[in-house]
């Protein structure tokens, strides 16, 4: 209980934080330069297999936020992922080996284009882009996490859901062998998540498969996971193996578990408490011991990308 | 030097030290000198206060059986000590919540001991932690008589609302609550198994009374 094993990731294997910096304003220098006019698909998304990999091709964003982002340790070693303990620092360790080639990814429901993909030739229609985003875990606690992934907005219109297609729900790989969370009942696996077609559709949703510009830690997700920043973490479905446009209302995990304390929506909002805690204040990773917590903004500060999308409905009711 | 001597001058000093060896390791992870107290460091201070004063609690409650079962009555020499452990560490995690979790803000800490049952009942278990401790010194303990006794049983509901404050607490993963539950009920189970035999014992040895005509 005192000490854990500690993860095994080479410093090798890691972009130092200094370099990323540097590399960052390389490359935006480079963009400036050059031009950031991209059509989509032209980079084509190639993720390496190679565990924390670099990837090449990432465009900066202008929806990326300037705020500083948590370590990579931080980043890594504090998280959520039930499938692989319920602890904060289990994942990191239980996702070690966790296997994410091959990978297929269903895509169903009512789209003109479904089937089965493999998950290199998923990625290929798209553009990787870095979103530093902020993250508001509904426990109260945040993160700055720069996430590398596809917008998820060019995915849903790749595959050209037809006019039924209320809704898009997800699903975590469910693999009992190499997810030993998946034993203990915590939750109704698999893990399952979803977004209107209109939030699904709005420029921020990220498909996520890098941090620090490169792949993203088996811990974190991989290969392939949803990032909403205006939402509070849980909807950030992990390891995605299925998409489904679907008509009706998707079942969602945490709700499904307990619903009045989970709501499908899970909009970040200080003035909606979560029944066992205040949701006002948040405290952000990586400061010290005496560091003050900071106010939860309203969609986590993202009000004006997704405001528009709730003006008809009350979020007190539809938390 | 005779027994009660090396209790009080050399057993009692090392058991001391040991019930703080946990400050100790909180301390020496938050200067990262024993380990570290990762990415939220007031949580896991609050955390482990908070199971050192359960452990405690357990602790506690179990010098009583032990002893019976056992024959070791020093044990009971100990048992204040181990209670009033059990209060300072409630203390600690009351103080991180109240200084680093909820930063003194007086307001908040109202809204949460109204609106958050499960702060109202850890809450409720230190106010009786405290009576207890402010209670626990030998004179005031005599000027008591009887009703000392009947204060101190409240270390039982105690022992509940603490475990009870836990469960309803974490998030999904209930498997420590569940192992203090179950500790809790074998201690308590202890206790009411001790009683309905003693009252039967002394049922079947009272002399019946003969009927009055």
């Amino acid at each position: 209980m005192f000490s854990r094993k500690p993860i095994k990731i080479r410093p090798s294997e890691i972009t130092s934080e200094s370099n990323y910096l540097n590399r960052r304003d390389f490359i935006r220098a480079g963009a400036i330069a050059g031009g950031s006019l991209i059509t989509p698909g032209v980079l084509a998304a190639v993720v390496p297999e190679t565990r924390l990999a670099a990837l090449s091709n990432v465009a900066k964003s202008p929806l990326s936020t300037d705020e500083r982002p948590n370590s990579f340790e931080d980043i890594s070693t504090y998280n959520n992922f039930y499938e692989f303990g319920l602890g904060k620092d289990d994942p990191a360790i239980q996702a070690e080996n966790f296997k994410t080639r091959p990978w297929t990814i269903e895509v169903s429901g009512h789209a003109e284009k479904t089937g089965t993909f493999d998950f290199d030739d998923f990625m290929k229609p798209f553009d990787l882009e870095e979103r530093i985003y902020r993250m508001r875990c509904v426990e109260a606690w945040s993160m700055v996490i720069p996430w590398v992934g596809i917008s998820l907005a060019d995915v849903v219109k790749h595959f050209q859901p037809t006019s039924k297609a209320q809704y898009v729900a997800f699903e975590t790989l469910n693999d009992r062998e190499q997810m030993p969370g998946l034993r203990g009942r915590s939750l109704d696996w698999p893990y399952r998540e979803g977004l209107t077609i209109a939030e699904a559709t709005n420029p921020l949703p990220i498909l996520a498969v890098g941090i620090y510009g490169n792949v993203i830690p088996n811990q974190n997700g991989a290969p392939i996971r949803l990032v909403v920043p205006w939402k509070y973490g849980f909807k950030g479905i992990k390891s995605i193996v299925k998409i489904h446009f679907s008509s009706t209302r998707p079942k969602t995990s945490w709700n499904m578990a307990a619903p009045n304390e989970y709501g499908f929506y899970a909009n970040v909002n200080p003035e909606v408490n979560h029944p066992r805690w205040s949701q006002a204040r948040e405290r952000r990773i990586g400061g010290s011991v005496f560091a003050s917590k900071q106010d939860t903004l309203m969609f986590n500060g993202y009000g004006d990308e997704v405001a528009h999308l709730y003006k008809d409905l009350d979020l007190r009711r539809n938390f | 030097m005779n027994t009660l001597q090396q209790i009080r001058f050399i057993w009692k000093p090392i058991v001391f030290l040991i019930c703080l060896l946990p400050v100790f390791l909180i301390v020496g992870d938050a200067f990262e000198i024993t380990g570290r107290l990762g990415a939220n460091p007031v949580e896991a201070i609050l955390d482990r206060f908070g199971n050192w004063a359960l452990r405690f609690i357990m602790i506690t409650l179990a010098v009583t059986p032990l002893r019976r079962i056992s024959g070791w009555n020093w044990l009971s020499r100990f048992r204040r000590m181990l209670g009033l452990f059990s209060f300072f560490y409630a203390f600690m995690h009351f103080v991180t919540w109240y200084v680093l979790d909820r930063e003194m803000r007086v307001a908040d800490i109202i809204e949460d001991l109204i609106e958050r049952p499960f702060i109202t009942v850890g809450f409720t278990a230190l106010v009786l932690l405290i009576a207890l401790a402010l209670t626990s010194f030998t004179a005031i303990r005599q000027r008591m008589g009887k009703r000392w006794q009947s204060l101190h049983n409240m270390v039982y509901v105690i022992g509940i609302l603490g475990v009870w404050h836990y469960w309803w607490q974490v998030k999904k993963d209930v498997t420590e609550p569940i192992i203090y539950a179950a500790i809790l009920a074998i201690l308590l189970a202890a206790r009411i198994i001790r009683h309905l035999h003693r009252r039967r014992i002394l049922r079947q040895s009272s002399p019946r009374v003969p009927l009055q005509s």
